[in-house]
């Protein structure tokens, strides 16, 4: 995985709440053996009309929104099934943070194992992302914090989850590491 | 002190958590489906590694596997979508060159994964078990702690038998009162999910008590753990006790003999200690409650079958309005019904059958309607079908198939037509789970089936007798 330090970009905004995993990516593209080429479906039922054809109104379709890298989302944003598929699709489309007041567990825990940041705001600084699309914002690892509207706001990050994104750690390493400790656990429990 | 939760949880540490480091856990049983594993399987191919414990793999073939009535994998095949079918083998092919024993087609055990796991009693009391599904919480009825994980997980679940993780907050839903007749589990976990939203219960472990919950059965425990996700709990517990292990003792992979009664004796000393405390609590009396249905596109968006669905400014309820057609102010009850499908790992089990059976027994399928009855695994099939129940749905017009997930995900060929309103038994009314452009009304096999009958959404209290 590719080390993060920080993301800049202008941000796109998807205002509802309870944006579920079904909406990120539904489940009749999930008959896939690999991780990529899930971006061409992300928010597909939004994004396309019956016949397949974007919708311009759509905010993803947007040109202005073209190459933005920070999604803002209304509460609870992926919420639903735990197919990792929605942030794989997130990210090869090109999203590498999502911003909310709350984001769902199993969804944040995923977005955290594949390089994409999960970022949790107080509810007055997302009301000001919600309408000011298209703002820059800066995304930045190092200090925990969000750069928007010229205001410094620290989002909470598992340290170990940190670590991990800012040196490009996989954690399956940290754990094969443990074997010791899980040969003791089995013996004991055996 | 501690609550069933941290009993659990303090006997599953392998390495404790630190500021810096998330906590080792075991993991003491995997399940494993055809969507979210192949990727974790390439993983270990890719970096040389084998499965830890295949022994504590159990793993089946149920999401995107077709449930038309066919006899064989080739046949399967046919009907199947070249993509799904290509899940299937791939599966096949994994738990072979990993030595993990595969309950697949035409296996006399195969199953929706949270039916079959309890049903083949490998779900214990006290244990750690995940899946990459979500629904994994269904376990939780068992007093084992439950749920669901990412493919990424799924790989390290395979390669270490542990996760990392951060302790979660636990959460005390007391259901106070007596479920009154003709209300069911299905009802109880929606009213729980209305009362405290898809977002409550993010963060938590929940545990479900009081007498209205001890008076449930097993299968009726399941139903209620398994939507504890649709409160955004990743987890949710009923404390083990007779009614537990009434239905465990004698299951193949429960414990047999000694070994039987000396998991008995730890068993008993999993629920929460009298003064254990949570980290919240919420009470919620059930004695007056009646059927639930959802009438927009989230499972917390739910009423009482005869009120009138609520309204609300917020721009996404009335867009959730628009898609499902419903409007504000008028009620659900006598909405025109296009599909009614009975099954799912919430409700695909043998009372459920049995229940909606009921409702359909001498009567007739509206002509409107399309019933689609999907037993919850194999087993599930055999029992119904010696109760004749597949004749019941049959005669009344519907159709009986082969187990699996069908038209909870509609990702296996079993979906409902955009535009269309189907009441089902599943979990989750989203925008387009059961196909692009379906809209879903949550509610319990007899509501179900009542719509069914009526062809349009019913009170099945009129109906039962
Ligand atoms: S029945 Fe539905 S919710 Fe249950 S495991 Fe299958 S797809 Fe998931």
């Amino acid at each position: 995985m590719e080390p993060i330090r920080e993301i800049r970009s202008k941000t796109l905004v998807l205002p509802n709440d309870d944006i579920d995993t079904d909406q990120i990516i539904p489940a009749r593209f999930l008959t896939t053996t690999t991780r990529q080429g899930l971006g061409k479906n992300l928010f597909n039922d939004w994004r396309y009309d019956k016949d397949g054809r974007e919708r311009p109104e759509f905010v993803l379709n947007k040109p202005e929104n073209r190459g933005s890298k920070v999604l803002v989302a209304g509460n609870n944003f992926g919420c639903g099934s735990s197919r990792e598929h929605a942030p794989w699709a997130l990210l090869d489309f090109g999203i590498r943070a999502v911003v909310s007041t709350e984001i769902a567990d199993i969804f944040r825990a995923n977005s955290l194992k594949n390089g994409l940041l999960p970022v949790i705001v107080d509810k007055e600084t997302h009301r000001w992302l919600l309408g000011n699309p298209g703002a820059d914002v800066v995304v930045d690892l190092e200090t925990t914090t969000l750069l928007a509207n010229g205001r410094r706001v620290p989002f909470p990050i598992d340290r170990f989850s940190r670590y991990c994104l800012m040196n490009g750690i996989d954690q399956l390493g940290f754990l094969l590491e443990q074997n010791e400790a899980i040969a003791r656990y089995e013996r004991e429990h055996a | 002190m501690p609550s069933l939760f941290e009993k659990i949880w303090g006997s599953h540490v392998v390495v404790p958590e630190t500021d810096d480091t998330p906590a080792v856990l075991y993991i003491d049983l995997h399940l494993l489906h055809e969507v979210t594993t192949p990727q974790a399987f390439d993983v270990l191919r890719a970096r040389g590694l084998r499965v830890r414990r295949p022994e504590r793999c159990l793993a089946t073939l149920d999401h995107s596997t077709p449930t038309v009535p066919v006899k064989t994998l080739k046949e399967l095949e046919i009907v199947s979508e070249p993509s799904a079918a290509k899940q299937v083998r791939q599966m096949e092919q994994n738990c072979k060159d990993f030595g993990i024993e595969l309950h697949g087609y035409g296996s006399r055990d195969r199953g929706i994964v949270h039916v079959m796991g309890p049903e083949l009693g490998a779900t214990h009391p006290g244990a750690t078990i995940v899946c990459g599904d979500s629904h994994t919480s269904t376990h939780g009825a068992f007093g084992a702690l439950a749920f669901g994980i990412g493919t990424t997980e799924v790989g390290h679940v395979l390669a270490t038998q542990c996760l990392l993780q951060r302790r979660p907050k636990t959460l005390a839903i007391n259901v106070t009162g007596q479920l009154p007749a003709d209300v069911t589990a299905k009802d109880l976990i929606l009213k729980i999910i209305g009362t405290i939203g898809v977002g409550g219960g993010t963060g938590y472990v929940l545990e479900y008590r009081g007498e209205a919950i001890r008076a449930l059965s097993m299968e009726q425990r399941m139903t209620v753990c398994n939507m504890s996700i649709e409160a955004g709990a990743r987890a949710g517990l009923v404390a083990p006790d007779d009614t537990t292990y009434e239905y465990m003792a004698g299951r193949p992979l429960a414990p047999q003999g000694a070994a039987w009664d000396a998991a008995l004796k730890r068993w008993r000393a999993l629920p929460s200690d009298s003064d254990a405390e949570f980290d919240k609590e919420v009470e919620i009396d059930v004695s007056k409650m009646r059927p639930m249905v959802t009438f927009g596109t989230n499972p917390g968006m739910v009423i009482p079958i005869d009120a009138a669905v609520p309204s609300d400014g917020d721009p996404a309820f009335r867009k959730a309005l628009a898609y499902m057609q419903v409007e504000a102010g008028k009620p659900m009850l006598g909405k025109p019904v296009d599909v009614v499908f009975i099954g799912s790992c919430t409700n695909g089990r043998l009372s459920d059958i049995r229940e909606a059976a009921r409702v359909l027994r001498g009567r007739r399928v509206a002509d409107r309607v399309r019933l689609l009855v999907v037993p919850g695994s194999a087993a599930v099939k055999r029992q119904a079908e010696a109760e004749g129940l597949d004749e019941v749905v049959r005669a009344a017009g519907g159709e009986w198939r082969e187990p699996g997930c069908s038209m909870c995900i509609g990702m296996n060929g079993d979906t409902v037509p955009s535009g269309k309103l189907a009441v089902s038994t599943s979990n989750r009314n989203f925008e387009g789970r059961q196909g692009a452009g379906a809209r879903t009304v949550l509610a319990s096999p007899v509501t179900a089936a009542a719509a069914a009958i009526k062809g349009a959404i019913a009170d099945p209290r009129e109906l039962v007798s």
